[in-house]
């Protein structure tokens, strides 16, 4: 299955970002062969609709799943209306995260949560 | 001649000096480019005459028509647009109104429609003195184009001077308002938030090479931080409002300093001569 995870790290064993729109890096991940490839979030400087931009960045990828930590409401639209499954990888790596999603032991997202979350500075 | 009044940083007295100095001179205009929280009027107290509403025009999207080839979304850079699997979805707030989704539509199936996110009125003050603010619906996210929707209104008045209050902050709001202007009076305060904001605004107007100079508000024993900075940037200070409970007090009931206090009235008069002069 493919994935996008988004990260504070260009590999498998960065931190799950759990920013949205506003992270630093997208893993876009195969979850049987584990190969990843890994783009720079180019929506980390639009000044405003970051949510969005992320969001058709992951449509766009043809991902089936999306792992993150905050989803805003009109990221969450986007990404709910074409269907892509949103789970919760707050506090893991990206391995861990694809590992936990494989065995069935992530959350998955199923409501938007608050606008601009990834705003506030680290 | 245009004069705006900006600050960086919110609550340094903005308001406080822009109405004020409207006030003090006898052909000034006064304009509220603060469309978010524009309470100039609550000090001038001007009659209104005329109100207008300021649309964008956004997209209409025919779904008949659309193949959802996703080229409106891609080239719609304020994120207006998405193309989602098998729908587009907009996000009308965020649409500036540029009308490039409509010309890159392959099918045609984009009409753009005016959707109202505010108002702009227009009256007068101390007699015959022109007023103009702009007011941005709650919840609106995007002030830009009322505040140029004011600044077009600037060559229909008469007045010699124009006051523009701007936004606080130094975003594209500020911007738009100050973009036009021959010189900007920035507002400050003697706290070390206020000095960082200040170097923030003097970035703002050099970028767009428009000459300025300081007026420091609740100038106390603080004060020598903000003129040494100015000295060092060959920044002229033009005016100190010293701190006090009485211009506080004259403030929170909504009367300007300058028909309370004749020594204040002096201050804006010689500020607004200053100004004359520096701009001349």
């Amino acid at each position: 299955m493919k994935m996008v995870v988004t990260a504070e790290g260009r590999d498998l064993d960065a931190p799950v970002d759990p920013r949205f729109g506003r992270c630093e890096w997208f893993i876009s991940v195969n979850s049987d062969s584990m190969e990843f490839d890994c783009s720079a979030n180019s929506a980390v400087n639009s000044s405003q609709g970051a949510g969005i931009q992320a969001a058709q960045f992951v449509v766009d990828s043809q991902a089936e799943a999306l792992v993150t930590g905050h989803v805003g409401p009109n990221a969450f639209q986007v990404i709910d209306a074409s269907g892509i499954k949103i789970y919760d990888g707050t506090g893991l790596t990206v391995k861990q995260a694809i590992e936990h999603l494989k065995n069935g032991r992530l959350t998955e997202i199923v409501q938007a949560g608050p606008a601009h979350a990834g705003m506030k500075r680290k | 001649m245009i004069i705006s009044v900006l600050s960086g940083k919110g609550g340094t007295g903005k308001t406080t000096v822009a109405t004020n100095l409207a006030w003090s001179g006898s052909k000034t205009a006064y304009i509220d480019c603060d469309v978010e929280e524009p309470n100039g009027f609550l000090f001038l107290k001007p009659a209104i005459e005329q109100t207008e509403k300021v649309n964008v025009m956004v997209p209409s999207i025919d779904k008949d028509s659309c193949l959802a080839c996703g080229q409106c979304a891609k080239w719609c850079q304020f994120n207006a647009l998405a193309q989602t699997k098998n729908t587009l979805l907009s996000f009308l707030q965020l649409c500036h109104g540029c009308g490039l989704c409509a010309l890159v539509c392959p099918e045609g199936a984009i009409t753009e429609v005016p959707r109202e996110i505010g108002i702009i009125e227009k009256g007068q003050f101390n007699n015959n003195n022109e007023f103009i603010h702009g007011i941005l619906k709650t919840g609106e996210p995007i002030a830009v184009p009322v505040i140029n929707r004011i600044i077009e209104k600037i060559p229909e008045l008469t007045a010699d001077f124009i006051i523009v209050d701007c936004p606080p902050g130094s975003s594209c709001a500020v911007i738009a308002a100050v973009e036009k202007s021959n010189f900007c009076l920035l507002v400050t305060e003697p706290t070390p938030f206020g000095l960082h904001d200040l170097q923030i605004a003097v970035n703002l107007v050099r970028t767009l090479n428009i000459s300025a100079g300081v007026v420091i508000n609740k100038a106390d024993s603080g004060s020598e931080m903000i003129r040494s900075y100015c000295e060092a940037e060959g920044i002229p200070v033009l005016m100190e409002l010293p701190f006090s409970k009485g211009v506080a007090r004259t403030y929170s009931t909504g009367k300007l300093l300058v028909q309370e206090d004749l020594l204040l009235r002096q201050e804006f008069q010689d500020l607004m001569a200053r100004l004359e002069g520096v701009v001349s």
